[in-house]
């Protein structure tokens, strides 16, 4: 067998699975992006462009940017607490390291919509958390910890962590010490040593981290319904209810046409940063 | 011979003197959850020897999704609300019913017969019919809301203490009953006066909520809910204080159906199951298990009548929701309906 007809051989099956279930359903929704509604919700085979010119409309445009204040606040919150995380873990003895890894997955075991309903337990005005406040007489009235955007963004923090600390991890453990040595031995303290030797150095794990947690926050639906009361519309929710509520498979084709267009965009620049960072100073 | 061989000779032979006699049908059915007794299909299959499988649909939305995508194919029925069945007809997904296999539409009330978005049940069998309309805690409102703007413009100590329902339709019905227009109006000067009220609203709910108000007036997290008639019986069921109002402008009539689809390969089965709904004593059992009101008068003669006075809303006379709005389907109006809304829910 040659080495061409071996690797087709053994990526076949995983990209016949991507033609079929992502690629062609993609190609399908890009198609009815340049179609028509019909009067009754149905789809007119009528060429339009109209789709793309409506998402441009203040209104959508609006939108789109709450969604990405929001995304990009998840994204902040989850490297600050992602990356002492990270590091500790990456720090641990060794074989500490694989239960802690497991540990930061563990969310996973269960499902997303019963971990968000849990939240609301939580932070409702009659929940644990205002109610362990009253008791410690640190507030007198509940605070308002729900159904707003404070608790969308805690809610896709806590769903998305585990990625961030992961993409981390995988950058942080394969700094090499040498390199931290070498800094302590030329002088440099602790902070100056984070500062311009592993922290320069993680910059392809913080592009992946934030990325990762940036795409799936931005496209995140329930969340923000569950979480923000339906107050805040998100760009997942916009097109949601273009699909199911207003019956506009063509708008909301093309709405999510966009939102894919955004997402590689990203991805493209966060291959370009790993490409530039990497190299220097990493185990080969 | 073996033991298991000659028991599947016996079994063989069994199937082979059977075979005359059709298979036991079987239909799929669309409906959603916690909408009829969890013995309903078991008791309609020993009745007919018809078997039913129930696919659950979350919503109207859901369902719409699901029958359009397949052309209606592997559905045999299907629940939909009132403009869901006029779009299904208007697309040609569902069959004209054939009456002369449903002798039990007798039973429902006249106005049953002949709503307006399916005059003379051509396509759909009414199922459920209520109305929206204010859910509350009486011991924590005073005095007893009567009107929309006991919702949209509430008194201070309402405030942040209200849910709204964020399902397009009924959500601008609130405002356009407030208002004096129709709840299908798609008048631009009109949906624009809505917009501008259910804005200004927004900023003293709680939430937006479609499935847990009921629980959230329970907990006291909400006082006052935008609400459907039998899901405020959940939370009156839970504490008897909670009740629910008609404002005084009026309302819409939602109404939820059964249809047949056109895809259908058992439509005799289907009609069968449609026969069967209504049937005195089995729709009195559906009311009683989803707290809905159902329009038929005949199971309303066998229901036991202490529900009536436990959930005063199953009391609601079929004239006074007759003279509540019915929600038709927009057509061409839906796009600059569906752009205030998202306005609406996209407003800061």
């Amino acid at each position: 067998m040659s080495e061409l007809t071996r690797r087709l051989v053994l990526l076949g099956p995983g990209l016949a699975w991507f033609a079929l279930f992502l690629v062609a359903p993609c190609a399908i929704v890009f198609v009815y992006s340049f179609l028509e509604r019909g009067t009754y919700g149905g789809i007119d085979r009528v060429f339009t462009l109209e789709n793309y010119t409506r998402a441009a409309d203040p209104l959508y445009l609006g939108i789109f940017i709450s969604s990405a204040r929001i995304a990009a606040m998840t994204t902040l919150a989850a490297l600050l607490f992602g990356y002492p995380a990270a590091y500790g873990i990456a720090a641990a003895p060794k074989r500490w390291q694989v239960p802690l890894l497991i540990l930061v997955m563990l969310p996973f075991w269960s499902n997303y919509l019963i971990r968000t309903y849990a939240w609301i337990v939580l932070l409702n005005r009659e929940g644990l958390i205002n109610h362990g406040l009253e008791v410690l007489g640190l507030a007198d009235e509940p605070l308002p910890l729900l159904y707003n955007d404070f608790a969308i963004v805690v809610g896709l923090v806590y769903g998305y962590l585990p990625f961030m600390v992961l993409a981390l991890y995988s950058s942080i453990a394969r700094l090499n010490p040498e390199t931290l040595e070498a800094s302590a031995d030329l002088g440099a303290s602790g902070l100056r040593t984070f500062l311009r030797v592993t922290l320069p150095l993680t910059v392809p794990g913080i592009a992946a981290g934030c990325v990762f947690v940036f795409v799936l926050s931005i496209g995140n639906f329930i969340t923000p319904d569950l979480l923000g009361g339906g107050r805040t519309l998100m760009v997942g929710n916009l097109i949601f209810n273009q699909f199911l509520s207003a019956r506009d498979w063509p708008f909301g084709s093309g709405l999510a046409f966009l939102l894919i267009a955004l997402m590689m965009l990203l991805l493209l620049v966060q291959a370009v940063v790993a490409r530039r960072a990497g190299g220097a100073g990493l185990h080969a | 011979m073996n033991k298991y061989l000659s028991g599947l000779a016996a079994a063989v032979a069994v199937a082979l003197l059977a075979s005359p006699a059709p298979a036991a049908e079987k239909i799929v059915i669309s409906q959603w959850d916690q909408y009829w007794p969890a013995d309903l299909l078991a008791n309609f299959t020993k009745e007919t020897g018809i078997e039913a499988e129930w696919s659950v649909q979350i919503d109207n939305e859901d369902m719409m999704g699901k029958v359009t995508a397949s052309g209606g194919k592997g559905y045999d029925v299907v629940f939909a609300s009132g403009p869901f069945v006029e779009a299904l007809a208007k697309l040609g997904l569902i069959a004209e019913l054939d009456h002369g296999k449903l002798p039990n539409l007798a039973n429902l009330y006249a106005q049953a017969r002949n709503l307006p978005f399916d005059p003379g049940n051509k396509y759909s069998v009414p199922y459920t019919w209520g109305t929206t309309g204010l859910c509350y805690r009486s011991d924590l409102v005073q005095p007893d809301p009567t009107s929309w703007d006991d919702l949209l413009k509430p008194a201070d100590a309402l405030k942040g203490k209200i849910t709204m329902l964020s399902t397009d339709r009924w959500l601008m019905a609130a405002g356009a009953k407030s208002l004096g227009y129709s709840v299908n109006t798609v008048d631009p000067a009109e949906l624009a006066a809505i917009k501008e009220l259910l804005i200004a609203a927004k900023k003293n709910i709680l939430a937006y909520d479609d499935t847990t108000f009921y629980s959230k007036l329970v907990s006291g997290e909400a006082s006052l809910v935008h609400a459907w008639d039998g899901w405020c019986n959940f939370g009156v069921a839970e504490n008897p204080a909670i009740k629910f109002v008609i404002p005084k402008e009026g309302s819409d009539l939602f109404v939820d159906a059964m249809v047949v689809t056109a895809a259908s390969e058992h439509k005799d089965a289907a009609h069968a199951f449609l026969n069967y709904v209504l049937k005195p004593d089995v729709h009195a059992s559906i009311m009683a298990f989803s707290l809905y009101k159902v329009p038929n008068e005949k199971a309303l003669a066998v229901l036991d009548q202490t529900l009536l006075t436990t959930y005063p809303t199953l009391a609601i006379s079929s004239e006074v929701l007759f003279q509540q709005e019915q929600l038709r389907d927009l057509g061409d109006g839906q796009k600059e309906f569906t752009r205030v809304v998202t306005e609406i829910l996209a407003a800061q």
